[in-house]
């Protein structure tokens, strides 16, 4: 009835498991409360999860990436604290069996349920905004996008409490996360998790191709769209045509656990290089999928609070578009040690080397922004400049790690890493943050403390060099990754410093939480009426904080790069003024379909990784049916009127001249 | 490359320093600047990679250093550039120049596409060489003749077979000084990476793949070796000690391995070495099947799963656990 499912798939006997579980248990139970108490439930419903406005959807993508960077970051610092004490024959806390999920819980959550949803939940509020659209191509598939998402991170968690995680390391390198070597529910946690939010993210790929190309307002042409939009627009190139080897990756890994196939086995003609040649094809684009976008966001950030244009934006297109090129060009450089020969690794390791060229000219590019302009510490300004400094020393240990007779004795060490976080802290974590701080005034109509965001950058600053520049002098002793004890004492000091870094960056996300609350107490008092706090450049800023529904009551007309900007400059100055003259506003309705069937998805995938084979049928029929129910659903958009629109912005403009 | 040679020579300097400061027992000031500086300032206080005892591995250091200093010519500036321009261009140095409009110049444009350009091509030259020059499966030349070993990886331990001599270790290796070592590398389980760190570079052991290595032991002394790859449950103590000892000395060794009752055939030695264990202790075996390598590599060969013992093995993993572990203690 239940398949493998029973009472003893519940650890019971893991204390910290355990303490979790309650934990977790005692705040949903109090949310719940709290929602039924003040009758939010039906708000909820219509306002949120039923939501397709991209603003909204992007709200939830970045909160559940908050939500999820606390639950990576307690895998961390467990992990550190482990390191810090196994040392010399002491077998720390943590024993391998549980240590293993550990750090592969740490890995997949913190790319594809943090980082991804960080980069995500930010295109989704800022391209319509940028490019003067009203919402995105297929607003219903951008709810069912981010519902799917929402069951991967449901997954991962159950796994918490229900069961187990893999111990196989993020990628689940075959043949170890084969059926013979891991016979746990691990590993299908890791498939359906992975593969229902993959589906997801190809979903949003080609929803937010298709919006950059298709719904720009009038007179923006390719090379006027803001620079953060030209990343999105490679990113989600890249997610089109990456995610899907990714998808099929783990089908085929799916077969050889669920139906005895040999894909990748060691027997029978299996092929483990196969799969790992399989998964870096993926997995490499893929760290350019989550990095672009935060260059997007650095790109727009500096060229605001320098008060001056972005230097080279052509080339900065052009470099964005190279490294979105060359990301396929460089997989192998994961696994030069396979035993290729030296032709082979020569070509990748170069092949790799190059992609620094375009990288270091966008450096050089952000530094000549700076040049000459009047700079503007503000929050995410300081997120820019650490990041500047951060990542060009990252680049620089990733482009030894390109070279292949180095990467013989640094592979597999710690160096490795220090070096991916080194760019995914340094560039990707730090872009978020700076894209957080700078659009969240456009999503709630309010600035955020400064002051806590100050704080939070200088602890994530000195926390990632305290933490990481450790684990660089570690490598060079022969310290492995994934070590859950070592013998030698004297690496003991320096996993001592690590883990005080990491604790740094603890205080780092506390004063992030801090800032939110501060923020939203003094909401009245950093409110922004104007809808440009920044004084900005792209067209997001030239209307209200919190857009209406429809961003915009008229579509703007675009006639140069940065057109709000020159809109300003235009003699006399910009002046928001009511228009004379309102039309109909044609608006996708809200959709239950996509959480619906991200229930039934749910379901299927819990079913399969437990083999309750009638519930799997039921989530696969109850997924089908609501589809068809969609396919035939007529009643999937409607007008919003002239009259409703114009009310909407004449109260805009009369809270604006009681402000005035 | 001049630059980066004086670097290198600047390095040496230091790093003899470092040697000095290790002679006069100032290991405690030592640990301290552990603590403070950079990576590889730290290369005087005895690294695996920064003190290699290989030739293989010293090749590889002075590679690290090399690209590490080529690549210091701009990251050094642009990190000079980051803090002088935001300091220089901050918003309340009204003195500063302003050109909010300034957008464009072709000067820099050339400059910083050039300067990349440049230095990459140097390393892309440099990678092309030492690719092929520490290329892990061409032979080292030497005077003394090439000995073989065969490495295979086995849940959670290594099986070294030494054909030639027709013996066979876990988890420990002998080599004599200044001889070229070439080693086969492969699995009898899931991938794993096997790796000296002293001596140089590491390469994957796959199950029915043959992979090799070749490697040199110039001092003698005992190495630790490990897998590199993560490779489950008992990961973390897959480790062995590698002496590197005279030619007197390692016939002494092998003369002692001989001497052990045990022996290592294929498949029904290997069947039940395979079984996982956890920090496995040190066995000798002092005979071996005569292609015990190659016969391991064809039983994933075959068509039907290899050998029976392959099907066993799952149900084996699963139930024996506990016990391997107790009998590893």
């Amino acid at each position: 009835m239940f398949g493998k499912l029973s009472l003893d798939s519940i650890p019971f006997h893991e204390p910290i498991i355990m303490v979790t579980a309650v934990a977790i248990g005692i705040i949903g139970a109090l949310i719940v409360g709290l929602i039924t108490y003040y009758r939010k439930w039906g708000y909820l419903w219509t306002e949120w999860v039923t939501s397709i406005d991209h603003k909204k959807i992007g709200v939830m993508y970045f909160l559940v990436a908050l939500v999820m960077l606390i639950r990576g970051f307690a895998d961390a610092i467990m992990m550190r604290t482990q390191q810090a004490i196994a040392a010399g024959g002491a077998e720390g806390y943590l024993p391998p069996e549980h240590y293993d999920q550990i750090f592969t819980a740490h890995g997949v959550i913190m790319i594809f349920f943090v980082a991804m949803p960080m980069v995500i939940g930010l295109m989704n509020l800022v391209v319509p905004l940028q490019i003067g659209a009203r919402d995105v191509a297929f607003p219903f598939m951008n709810n069912l996008s981010f519902w799917l998402f929402a069951v991967g991170v449901i997954l991962v968690n159950m796994s918490l409490v229900i069961g187990e995680f893999a111990k196989t390391g993020w990628l689940a390198y075959a043949p170890l996360s084969e059926l013979k070597y891991s016979p746990g529910v691990g590993v299908d946690y890791w498939i359906w998790a992975l593969q229902i939010s993959g589906i997801g993210t190809t979903l949003t790929g080609i929803n937010f191709f298709v919006t950059i190309l298709k719904m720009r307002t009038k007179g923006m042409s390719l090379f006027r769209m803001p620079i953060f939009t030209w990343t999105a627009l490679c990113t989600n190139v890249l997610i089109i045509l990456s995610f899907p080897i990714l998808t099929v990756t783990i089908a085929l890994l799916t077969l050889d656990r669920y139906l005895g196939m040999h894909f990748f086995t060691n027997d029978m003609g299996g092929s483990q290089m196969m799969y790992v040649n399989l998964i870096w094809a993926w997995g490499h684009p893929e760290v350019y999928i989550l990095i672009l976008p935060a260059f997007g966001v650095f790109s727009e950030v500096i060229a605001t609070f320098t008060k001056k244009r972005l230097f080279g934006y052509k080339t900065m297109v052009w470099a964005t578009v190279v490294i979105a090129f060359l990301s396929f060009t460089v997989w192998l450089h994961h696994f030069f040690t396979m035993g290729a020969g030296a032709d082979v690794n020569s070509f990748f390791g170069i092949a790799t080397m190059i992609i620094a060229i375009p990288t270091g000219v966008k450096i050089f590019n952000w530094l000549f922004t700076m040049y000459r302009g009047r700079i503007q510490f503000t929050t995410p300004v300081l997120w820019t400049i650490g990041f500047i400094i951060t990542f060009t020393l990252g680049g620089m240990t990733g482009v030894m790690l390109a070279v292949p007779g180095a990467n013989f004795v640094l592979h597999n060490t710690l160096f490795v890493i220090a070096h991916f976080h080194n760019v995914i802290i340094g560039g990707v974590v730090f872009g978020m943050m700076a894209g957080f701080t700078y659009w969240f005034p456009k999503a709630f109509g309010f600035t955020l403390s400064e002051k806590w965001g100050k704080r939070s950058f200088w602890c994530w600053l000195i926390g990632f060099y305290v933490a990481f520049m450790p684990l660089y002098a570690l490598s060079f002793f022969g310290a492995m990754r994934r070590m859950q004890s070592y013998e030698q004492t004297e690496w003991q000091p320096l996993m001592i410093v690590a883990w005080f870094g990491a604790v740094i960056i603890a205080c780092g996300i506390a004063c992030i939480v801090i800032q939110l609350v501060v923020s939203i107490r003094d909401r009245e008092k950093n409110r922004d009426l104007t809808g440009d706090p920044w004084d900005g450049r792209t067209l997001e800023w030239s209307t209200s904080s919190p857009p209406p529904n429809y961003n915009f009551a008229y579509l703007p007309d675009v006639a140069s790069i940065d057109s709000y900007w020159e809109m300003k400059q235009q003699p006399g100055g910009f002046k928001r003024e009511l228009a004379t003259k309102f039309e109909d506003i044609h608006m996708p309705r809200n959709t239950a379909e996509g959480p619906i069937l991200s229930l039934f998805a749910l379901l299927f995938g819990f079913a399969l990784i437990w083999h309750i084979w009638w519930l799997a049928g039921l989530g696969a029929i109850g997924m089908f049916v609501t589809f068809m129910f969609r396919i035939f659903n007529n009643d999937t958009d409607y007008h919003v009127s002239a009259a409703e629109v114009e009310k909407t912005e004449r109260e805009y403009y009369q809270r604006l001249e009681v402000q005035a | 490359m001049q630059a980066a040679n004086r670097l290198l020579q600047g390095r040496k300097a230091f790093l003899h320093w470092g040697r000095e400061m290790r002679k006069r027992n100032s290991l405690k000031y030592l640990s301290v600047m552990t603590w403070l500086t950079a990576p590889l300032l730290l290369s005087g206080c005895g690294s695996a990679l920064m003190d290699p005892t290989g030739e293989i591995g010293q090749g590889l250091k002075s590679l690290i250093i090399t690209a590490f200093g080529l690549m210091l010519i701009v990251v050094i500036p642009v990190i000079v550039m980051t803090i002088l321009f935001a300091w220089k261009y901050r918003g309340t140095n009204l003195a500063a120049k302003y050109t909010p409009n300034w957008e464009h110049s072709n000067i820099i444009e050339v400059f910083v596409w050039a300067i990349p350009c440049v230095i990459i091509f140097f390393l892309a030259i440099l990678t092309w060489q030492t690719s092929h020059s520490y290329d892990p499966h061409k032979p080292i030349a030497s005077e003394e003749e090439t000995m073989t070993i065969d490495a295979i990886s086995l849940d959670w331990k290594w099986l070294f077979i030494y054909p030639d001599e027709g013996i066979a270790t876990i988890n420990e290796l002998a080599i004599p000084v200044d001889t070229p070592v070439h080693f086969r590398v492969t699995s009898g389980t899931v991938m794993n990476s096997f790796m000296i760190p002293t001596l140089g570079s590491q390469i994957y052991a796959m199950a029915g793949m043959d992979n090799d290595v070749y490697l040199e032991g110039n001092e003698i002394g005992t190495f630790r070796g490990r897998s590199t790859a993560y490779s489950g449950e008992g990961f973390s103590e897959m480790l062995f000690d590698t002496h590197v000892t005279s030619d007197a000395d390692f016939q002494a060794w092998v003369d002692k391995i001989k001497q052990s009752p045990n022996t290592m055939m294929f498949p029904e030695d290997y069947e039940q070495i395979a079984e996982p264990s956890i920090a496995h202790p040190v066995e000798y075996f002092s005979q071996v099947s005569p292609d015990f390598y190659g016969d391991l590599i064809k039983s994933y060969k075959a068509s039907h799963g290899g050998s029976d013992s392959h099907g066993e093995h799952n149900e084996a993993r699963e139930s024996s656990m506990p016990m391997s572990a107790q009998a590893a203690e």
